[in-house]
């Protein structure tokens, strides 16, 4: 059928910063969608306040708004631009909420809307619509039902029938539900709940606890032609959110008919909702009675259409987006096999495996538990032929420091409640021999799962048995001696292992033979990788995409051509510290080396992004990155180099290994980041160069740190060296406290020392990214952090140009950027973190904090803010190219101003205290583009889900060193037109402007949390006080978080925020693409 | 210890793997099915009489093997190729694994063999004679084996897996038809019982006569193995019964049907064999997924000098998927809308030809 011709300019919907539950998948779907439309000669319009996505560069949409996303920007928008249809299904919830925003405010009048109408929106969003709806289909779904008293708890039982799930409605950290069997425990766990909820409400559903969960990942077009693109199954049972339960795909253990049933289901729904386009459906069976249930709906493209577009290589967002404008499948061709077209079911013969990317590493003491609350940040995908095999593959590309499976501290509770570790505690359990019957009676996991996971455990004692190194020192000799161990025996056993996905390393580990030794055998027999080809169809026509994984099965598909190539290494799962940026810079790289004819091979193994879709590489592997297995492809590949400075710290770490393995690595030389890595090298860098670095002292145990701190003076910032995302970095003031984490960080890195740095207390921090062609530097932005020097640069709000810094430190930040590039051979992106101290000495002083020779995460921000596409750049000036070929000599100066936000996962984490340090917690970021800084600042903040208030009541309660310097902040508040509520200590410091003082939250009530929970409060400044009287302030901030109140933790957050305020008051919000500030800059 | 296991093709390809199942030597033509799931529907079709079933979806026998789901009375291909065999399907399955199944009907199972390779292979040289020994035998016997069987195109596979009897399912229904059994699924007798419609299962050389004296309401030619062209007999009887009752084919049943009004039938290089072909209906414009099982195909060309026009096409390769008779009652599709293994997607069509039946 005919595109719909009414459509000529179509609005698509981004899905806004990074969060737990809403990842790079939709940068991935909106640019996706981008492409798609242009391919049909639609106009269209994007809008996302995440700079750093692939969608917002403007190449992807005719015009890119970083604007925030809410409904009465984006009205404005599609008047501006008269919009004919808004797609809001590339964009997650956050698409969805738009557009029945949009309705609500009456801005839908004249567009269409297009993939999923509003009112397919409510029917599966509202609960109640979706129970109607789910009835009149008579489909089942589990009876559900909010009630807000005991008797009314008991009522409710009567029709659902024991066991319940008893939630209650809006509590503080999600506390309080649990499971009732029977009455007494009914009433129990609701009078429990009751009281916990603020709304004094408890949801009672229907349990299908321990019920296998399987998603159907459906697509229908206009004509009503319905396909089923892949089933999932989850590993983990009904009670572990589908995001994060390790799945596989396809369905491993549905019988024809059940399959058939769930996929009639899935068809059925998907019509009778009417969608156009792409359809998520959850469903729980019952393994004993194979009844099942609908669980969720999802009318749009999810995480699990990402996992499947990659999974099965059918793009799921590129096909949706073309059938929201009135094409059918049918008339849309498989780009895989170029002959057949969209109309058909994929169909695959390898298995696939997810397993999620937890960020407890960096929320130390909170809870590890997984269950039905979203925690992950990113996941990993596998493609293996057994499970066994995916499994390990999967393992691998974590990026945990893990070569496959390992032992851990075994806790029988981690089966029942599983947390993040939860594979390693089921191998545990079977290398201690529980049965696995047993094991899937606490874990609640198919035992066809659990015995692949034994398979495992049972094949490392034939190893350890088969392979052992005094067997096979001698390997030729002791088969002429007729030794034990005959050759065959040992080769078949190793081909096995390969075979199994058992990497050399964990193959080391069994045998005691070094990694190099097994390496050394399998090259003398020919026991290599070979490359298998993602087809969409199960071989059954020839593929004409380069899209491979690894086996070590005979046939192999790779064809290597004699192109000019060259590898570009991925950043693996999306964590915190390790973002969406790094694919950013992955895919502008392979772009921009492709652009310059070179043949581009991506290696990477993250589901969600944009860098493993085929079509941003010549080739692609979806591979761990892990030394063996990135070397399996160079040694067949044999490219000319391979680029690591974007892929973050994964990539990174592979230098030194490839670099040994003889392998060019392209761009900066490996060298340079040992000298910037390494302190005292990077010392006598900064020494020739006379560029001042806080004083610093090394050290590998607490006396040596004592010693440092007690030289330098407290406060100290401590932390590691090579970790990624400041993990484990601190600011410590005592030598308590110095101990203490002493000894938590040295198991972090063993073989590298600690760094004492000088705390610089009150410094403005200040990020550079560079571009360096070995000759020339191109300072592409200076960005001043808003908070403190202290908190962790990617959680620091920072602001281009920068606002408070005079132009004569300005003009030294420059030249110790330039000589730093020039002195370590930067030959790409440099980036540079430097601790301002505007109030020492004469003019202000600039100190260095650390250099990172590779691209950072600031890099599309910057590349945003200025219109240059610096890792496009960097790339070309690694194979030759030179700054003076793009003329970028000057540094270039903007019109306007760009700020960036952080955005932080606390809702998601119950526990999490939302305290900034130097330890990085935030998980994406928004940006805010306008005329002045404080409209700048305010979208980034509304970007950042800060609705910053016009009008109202402020609390106000900081810790006691910031009481002296409070005065300005409430008097400025008062200024604007706030009222102003205080604890007691902070209501003393404010003088003269009639504060209402407020009990603190550990006094009796009324106190701070009854105002807050009254909705007397607009707007929190709270800065944390030390550890020890942290309750109170953790008490205030949970509650900020949890009713959506905002808040700022530091007094230049503050300060920024009442700047904003004060803006914007005076002023109307009025939205701009990136295409006019852009060529603003260049007229 | 696991046993070892041959399988040799024509071309003198060997490849080792593990045995299972029935110890023993079979030969076949080997081709493959891209459906993930089904295998013990599959295995049981009779369609796949004479032939060495390959899986694409390396792993098999995950849940199981449950004797509801035959599609006929025993195993009917003679070998099965499995990249990994599954020992210990999931504890909620039936507990008879595909291992004891092969056994049970002492048809041979080869796994650990690279199957994408294979299919690779068959892609792009056709379907071949193949062998499977999981018993000692020397590699040049085995190519022998391969070699020299005959091939499937002059082999008369019908008769082997036709019912000898004339068999009745559903006493008293709305409808009755009468099917001719060259290689009957359970499922397609199912899916007309469930519509209210008796079924006489007749053997593929019944005499129209036969046929007609059992006061049927249409006729359907069933799906089976083998050359359709060999099936003269039955050719035969819809010659004779088209201008007398609605006749109703499904895959070979549409290609003996085409062959009687004059059509060409043809040996595809490796045939249609899944779960995910897509089917587009000329007049609406839908398309629908179906589940195919076929290694004949009705020449689209030859349909032009006969009265059969063409109702649905593949869109994968424009082959011919259905059509109907310009005058008369006859309809037929190269799928299979009973499904089992498959999408349940063309039900309808069972719905349609009750309908023509009741118009008669």
């Amino acid at each position: 059928m005919p595109i719909d011709k009414d459509i000529k300019k179509v609005l698509i919907i981004g899905s806004g910063p990074i969060q737990i539950g809403q990842a790079a998948e939709f940068d991935y779907s909106g640019s996706q969608a981008c492409k798609s439309l242009k391919e049909e000669g639609i106009e269209t319009v994007l809008i996302n306040s995440n700079p750093a996505t692939i969608q917002t560069d403007m190449d992807m949409a005719d015009k890119v708004y970083v604007e925030p996303l809410t409904p009465s920007i984006v009205a404005k928008i599609i008047e501006k631009e008269d919009i004919d249809a808004i797609l809001p299904t590339m964009g997650g919830q956050t698409g969805l909420n738009i557009v029945t925003g949009l309705e609500e405010i009456g801005a839908l009048e004249g567009v269409k809307v297009i993939g999923s109408s509003v009112q397919t929106i409510k029917d599966v969003e509202d609960r109640d619509l979706f129970g109607n709806f789910m009835n009149r289909l008579n489909e089942p779904i589990p009876k559900c039902k909010a009630v807000e008293s005991i008797d009314e708890a008991l009522e409710a039982v009567e029709k659902i029938g024991y066991p319940v799930i008893v939630r209650p409605a809006f509590t503080l950290g999600g506390t309080g539900g649990g499971i009732a069997e029977n009455k007494e425990e009914l009433i129990e766990i609701a009078s429990h709940g009751l009281d916990m909820s603020f709304i004094n409400q408890v949801l009672i559903d229907e349990s299908v606890l321990g019920w296998k969960e399987f998603e159907y990942e459906v697509m229908r077009d206009k004509n009503d032609t319905c396909i089923i693109v892949c089933s999932i199954e989850n590993i983990d049972p009904m009670g572990i959110h589908t995001g994060e339960s390790i799945v596989v795909a396809p369905t491993q253990n549905l019988n024809d008919i059940e399959a058939q049933k769930l996929r009639d289901a899935s068809i059925k729904i998907i019509r009778a909702l009417g969608i156009e386009g792409g359809c998520n459906i959850q469903f729980a069976v019952n393994p004993e009675t194979n009844e099942y249930k609908v669980i969720e709906v999802n009318p749009r493209v999810s995480r699990s259409s990402a996992l499947a577009s990659k999974a099965t290589g059918y793009p799921i967002a590129k096909i949706s987006s073309k059938i929201a404008i009135g094409m059918t499948l049918d008339e849309i061709q498989n780009d895989i096999t170029k002959e057949t077209p969209a109309s058909f079911e994929p169909t695959i013969d390898y298995v696939v495996s997810k397993i999620p990317r937890w960020p407890f590493d960096k929320f130390k003491g909170i809870n590890q538990k997984i269950g039905v609350q979203m925690k992950s940040t990113g996941e990993v995908m596998s493609i293996g032929r057994t499970i066994e095999e995916a499994l390990h593959k999967a393992i691998r590309s974590l990026d945990i420091g893990r070569d496959g499976f390992e032992e851990v501290d075994f806790k029988t509770n981690d089966l029942i409640n599983p947390t993040d570790e939860r594979l390693f505690q089921i191998y545990n359990a079977l290398k201690m021999g529980m049965p696995v019957s047993k094991l899937h009676n606490l874990t609640k996991i198919d035992t066809f799962f659990l015995n692949k996971i034994k398979n495992i455990v049972d094949f490392e004692e034939e190893i350890i048995v088969g392979i052992l190194k005094e067997n096979i020192v001698d390997l030729e000799e002791k088969i002429d001696t007729g030794s034990l161990n005959d050759k065959e025996q040992v080769l078949n056993l190793l081909k096995k292992a390969k075979n199994m996905g058992f990497s050399n390393q964990t193959i080391a580990k069994l045998t005691e033979l070094t990694e190099n030794e097994i390496q050394q055998i399998m090259n003398e027999n020919d026991i290599s990788p070979s490359y298998k080809m993602v087809d969409t169809c199960a071989a059954e026509f020839v593929a004409k995409t380069p899209y491979y994984y690894s086996s070590y099965d005979e046939g192999d598909e790779l064809k290597v051509s004699k192109n000019r190539k060259i590898v570009i290494l991925g950043a693996g799962p999306i964590r915190i510290g390790q973002g969406i940026e790094f694919d950013y810079c992955c895919v502008h790289s392979s772009l921009a080396l492709k652009d310059e004819g070179i043949e581009t091979i991506v290696i990477n193994n993250n589901p969600e992004t944009v860098s493993t879709d085929y079509d941003i590489s010549d080739k692609l592997f979806f591979e761990p990155l892990t030394f063996e297995d990135v070397m399996g492809i160079i040694n067949r590949e044999k490219p000319e180099g391979v680029v690591v400075q974007f892929g973050g710290q994964t990539s990174i770490n592979l230098a030194v290994p490839l670099a040994n393995a003889g392998v060019k690595i392209l761009g900066t030389p490996y060298e340079s980041i040992d000298r910037v890595e390494d302190r005292k090298r990077f010392t006598e860098v900064l020494e020739k160069l006379n560029i001042p670095q806080a004083p610093y002292g090394l050290a590998m145990s607490f006396k040596d740190a004592r010693d440092a701190a007690k030289k330098i003076g407290f406060p100290v910032l401590v932390r590691p060296s090579y970790v990624i995302g400041g993990r484990a970095m601190e600011i410590v003031y005592d030598d308590y406290e110095l101990k203490e984490y002493m000894e938590e960080a040295v198991k972090v890195s063993p073989e590298h020392p600690i760094l004492v740095d000088k705390f610089l207390e009150g410094a403005i921090e200040v990020d550079v990214d560079i571009l360096c062609d070995g000759e020339d530097v191109f300072i592409g932005g200076i960005m001043e952090h808003i908070e403190e020097a202290g908190i962790h640069s990617g959680d620091s709000a920072c602001v281009i140009p920068p606002q408070t810094i005079s132009n004569e430190l300005l003009d030294v930040i420059r030249d110790y950027s330039h000589k730093l590039a020039i002195e370590l051979d930067v030959v790409g992106l440099m980036n540079i973190q430097y601790a301002v101290k505007s109030d020492e000495g004469e003019s202000g002083k600039v100190y260095i904090i650390e250099a990172n020779p590779r691209a950072s995460r600031t890099i599309p921000f910057v590349s945003k803010a200025i219109g240059v596409p610096l890792a496009k750049i960097a790339s070309k000036l690694i194979i030759g190219k030179k700054l003076k070929d793009f003329g970028l000599i000057e540094e270039i100066k903007i019109n306007h101003v760009a700020v960036k936000e952080s955005v932080f996962p606390f809702l998601k984490l119950p526990e999490a205290d939302a305290v900034l340090g130097p330890e990085m917690k935030s998980t994406g970021e928004s940006m805010g583009i306008d005329e002045n800084f404080g409209l700048a600042f305010y979208k980034s903040q509304l970007s950042a889900n800060m609705d910053l208030p016009k009008e109202g009541t402020i609390f106000i309660s900081v810790k006691e060193s910031d009481q002296s310097k409070i005065q300005n902040i409430a008097e400025k508040a008062d200024e604007i037109g706030f009222k102003l509520i205080a604890t007691p200590g902070t209501a003393k410091s404010i003088k003269n402007l009639g504060v209402r003082k407020v009990s603190k939250i550990s006094q009796d009530s009324p106190n701070v949390s009854d105002a807050i929970l009254n909705k007397e409060v607009n707007m929190i400044i709270n800065t944390p006080s030390g550890k020890a009287s942290a309750a109170d302030g953790y008490k205030i901030r949970r509650l900020a978080i949890e009713l959506g109140i905002p808040y700022v933790t530091t007094l230049a957050g503050a300060r920024a925020a009442l700047n904003a305020i004060e803006t914007i008051k005076n002023s109307e919000l009025k939205v701009k693409s990136l295409n006019e500030y852009i060529d603003e800059i260049n007229h | 210890m696991e046993k070892k296991a041959k399988l040799a093709l024509e071309d003198g390809t060997i490849l080792e793997g593990e045995g299972f199942g029935h110890e023993t030597t079979a030969t076949g033509e080997v081709i493959f099915s891209t459906g993930m799931t089904g295998y013990v529907e599959g295995l049981t079709d009779p369609s796949f009489k004479g032939q060495i079933l390959m899986s694409t979806y390396p792993l098999q026998g995950n849940y199981g093997v449950d004797e509801d789901w035959y599609q006929s009375g025993k195993i009917q291909a003679e070998g099965f190729i499995v990249r990994e065999l599954c020992k210990k399907p999931s504890m909620f399955s039936p507990q008879k694994t595909l291992d004891n199944f092969l056994k049970e009907f002492k048809i041979p199972g080869i796994s650990g063999i690279d199957t994408r390779d294979l299919t690779i292979k068959i892609r792009e040289k056709g379907a071949m004679k193949c062998v499977i020994a999981t018993e000692e035998i020397d590699d040049r016997e085995l190519i022998a084996l391969a070699k020299n069987q005959l091939s499937i195109v002059d082999m008369d596979l019908v008769p082997q897996v036709s019912t000898k009897e004339i068999v009745t399912f559903g006493e008293d229904l709305e409808l009755k038809i009468a099917i001719v059994d060259c290689g009957v699924k359970k499922n397609i007798i199912n899916s007309f019982l469930k519509k209210n419609v008796g079924v006489v299962l007749f053997p593929y050389n019944s005499d129209y006569k036969t046929i007609l004296d059992y006061d049927v309401d249409g006729m359907m030619i069933s799906s089976g193995p083998g050359n359709p062209t060999r099936v003269t007999e039955t050719i035969e009887t819809v010659c004779k019964i088209s201008n007398k009752l609605p006749i109703f084919g499904i895959c070979m049943g549409q290609q003996i049907i085409a062959k009687s009004f004059g059509a060409k039938i043809y040996k595809m290089k490796f045939g249609h064999r899944g779960s995910n072909q897509p089917v587009k209906d000329i007049n609406s414009g839908k398309v629908f997924i179906t589940s195919q099982n076929h290694g004949f195909c009705i020449d689209k060309k030859s349909l032009n000098d006969s009265q059969l026009h063409l109702t649905q096409i593949n869109l994968n390769d424009n082959t011919p998927e259905g059509f109907s008779h310009e005058e008369l009652s006859v309809t037929c599709v190269q799928y299979h809308p009973e499904a089992g293994p498959g999408p349940n997607d063309t039900e309808f069509i069972f719905d349609e030809f009750k309908q023509m039946m009741l118009n008669y």
